[in-house]
């Protein structure tokens, strides 16, 4: 049966998607206008110091890096149940994961260079560990999106897709440790989350915004994994296609003609 | 029980070493490596010392760097001849019909391009002596390093080679998906060697830590995961 499918949205989606925007408007109002800028007083000299408002970048920085490690595990789950099952479900699943995972990635790594500037006084550092590895892993899955563009058979494209994805994904016991590993080589600040060091709204500001990044997340891998899931019903649907011809092309040929054909050529 | 393992890890070996034997006598009759890949490494040595004005001190204080940049860059080569190997005449589909374990192989290709590096690392430490000025003044730590970081280059090498191998624009895919993985060793090396060579106050013995660990780790991992690749 051919899928005639022309969109990737569904109720379902439509209404997650207008859940997402309502929580990003929520979000914004938290992070930009009802928290309070970081501002601390120096106990001795009575200076100002902190981050002010470039804290309000970590909102949507630290939810951005949490649905990246989730993005790119889940690629990795999908990638192993891919080389188990061998099942293009999977496939798709592994696939859109990355491309989802890359673009928070990036992301990342953008407010996370905007929000270095004024509060580490630099776009860049290259000393901080939890940077580079973060950096590595970015390109780790860009040379998966790679491999992924290359034209080649499906099956051996996703099995090797598979086995990069495996790779990689080991960067992120790197990251996540870094800042416990190599304390003197990072500027990132160690888990505040875990031992509730931060304050009532901060706190759930930070928690809204990993709540709904995880919306935007579903929401996307939704319709990322239903264009995929497309692309591969429709190169299932070309081949058959293609037989169908073949089968049209023999039923109609003049079997005696070509035989007589034959007959006089011996 | 114990001999049936016993005579599968002598048998796995053995034809390891008939594969790496077959890679390092089409090198020795083909002279890539002597012929393209040494000399290029060299090249990019030198092309070094011109971008830094060859300023001898400043070369000296980043030879740990530029060496193993080279190194990479010289062993994406080296990785994309072996996998080639196999791609001419049709020859992998010669060494699945030979019933030989995939791990077997892997092992075997690995080795052929770890003794080629071991020629490259050696080659080019003569060229930093001798271009840069660098002072060998821990030579244990120094060839301990080469031999811990050839092995993760190797590993890793073979296994992404074979992955980018049988694609379109492999020859392109091969870099990208290879050098991110590579950083690790990249950066334990250069500071191993940034001690070696004095270039500055490390605990290159720490460093030399990661290497074995990554070499270890993408060993164990190359040997398993290569019989996906090699399936089609």
């Amino acid at each position: 049966m051919v899928d005639t499918t022309t969109t990737t949205a569904s109720p379902g989606s439509r209404l997650l998607g207008l859940t997402t925007l309502v929580g990003l408007a929520g979000l914004i109002l938290f992070a930009f206008v009802l928290t309070e800028p970081d501002v601390r007083l120096h106990p001795t000299t009575g200076e100002e110091f902190g981050q002010f408002d470039a804290v309000r970048l970590l909102y949507l920085h630290v939810p951005m890096a949490v649905l990246t490690y989730a993005a790119f595990l889940t690629c990795a789950v999908a990638s192993a149940g891919y080389l188990l099952k061998r099942r293009p479900w999977w496939d798709v699943t592994a696939h859109a994961s990355a491309e989802v995972g890359t673009v928070f990635c990036g992301l990342v790594l953008v407010t996370g260079s905007i929000w270095g500037r004024p509060v580490w006084n630099t776009w860049w550092e290259w000393g901080d560990v939890r940077l580079m590895t973060t950096l590595v892993l970015f390109l780790l899955f860009t040379g998966y999106l790679a491999l992924r563009r290359t034209p080649a058979e499906p099956q051996r494209q996703a099995r090797r897709a598979a086995i990069v994805a495996l790779v990689a994904v080991l960067d992120i016991p790197l990251i996540n440790r870094s800042v416990e590993w190599w304390e003197n080589r990072t500027l990132h600040q160690q888990s505040t989350l875990a031992e509730l060091k931060i304050e009532d709204l901060t706190l759930f500001t930070l928690m809204l915004g990993l709540v709904v990044f995880g919306l935007v997340f579903a929401w996307l891998m939704l319709h990322r994994f239903r264009v995929g899931w497309l692309e591969h019903a429709q190169a299932g649907h070309e081949v058959a296609l293609a037989i169908a011809e073949r089968h049209a092309e023999m039923e109609t040929l003049d079997v005696d003609a070509a035989i007589g054909r034959t007959g006089g050529a011996r | 029980m114990l001999n049936r393992e016993v005579r599968q890890m002598r048998e796995l070996f053995t034809d390891a070493g008939l594969v790496a034997t077959r890679d390092l006598r089409i090198e020795a009759r083909s002279r890539v490596l002597l012929n393209q890949v040494a000399p290029f490494a060299l090249l990019v040595l030198v092309l070094f010392g011109f971008a830094l004005d060859a300023d001898q001190r400043t070369l000296r204080t980043f030879a740990p760097g530029l060496f193993w940049v080279t190194v990479l860059l010289a062993a994406l080569l080296a990785v994309q001849r072996s996998a080639s190997i196999e791609h001419a005449d049709d020859a992998h589909t010669g060494l699945r019909l030979s019933g030989m374990a995939a791990a077997s192989v892997f092992l075997g290709k690995a080795a052929a391009v770890f003794i080629q590096l071991m020629v490259l690392e050696v080659l080019l430490a003569i060229g930093i002596v001798v271009l840069y000025g660098s002072e060998l003044d821990n030579p244990v730590l120094l060839a301990v390093t080469a031999v811990a970081a050839a092995v993760g280059v190797a590993t890793t090498g073979t296994l992404y080679g074979a992955l980018a191998s049988g694609l379109g624009a492999r020859d392109t895919l091969l870099p990208i998906l290879l050098l991110p993985v590579l950083a690790p060793v990249l950066i334990g090396a250069t500071r191993s060697f940034d001690d070696a060579l004095g270039a500055a106050a490390v605990d290159g013995w720490a460093w030399l830590g990661l290497l074995a660990v990554f070499g270890l780790v993408a060993t164990v991992l190359g040997a398993l995961a290569y019989g996906a690749m090699i399936e089609d």
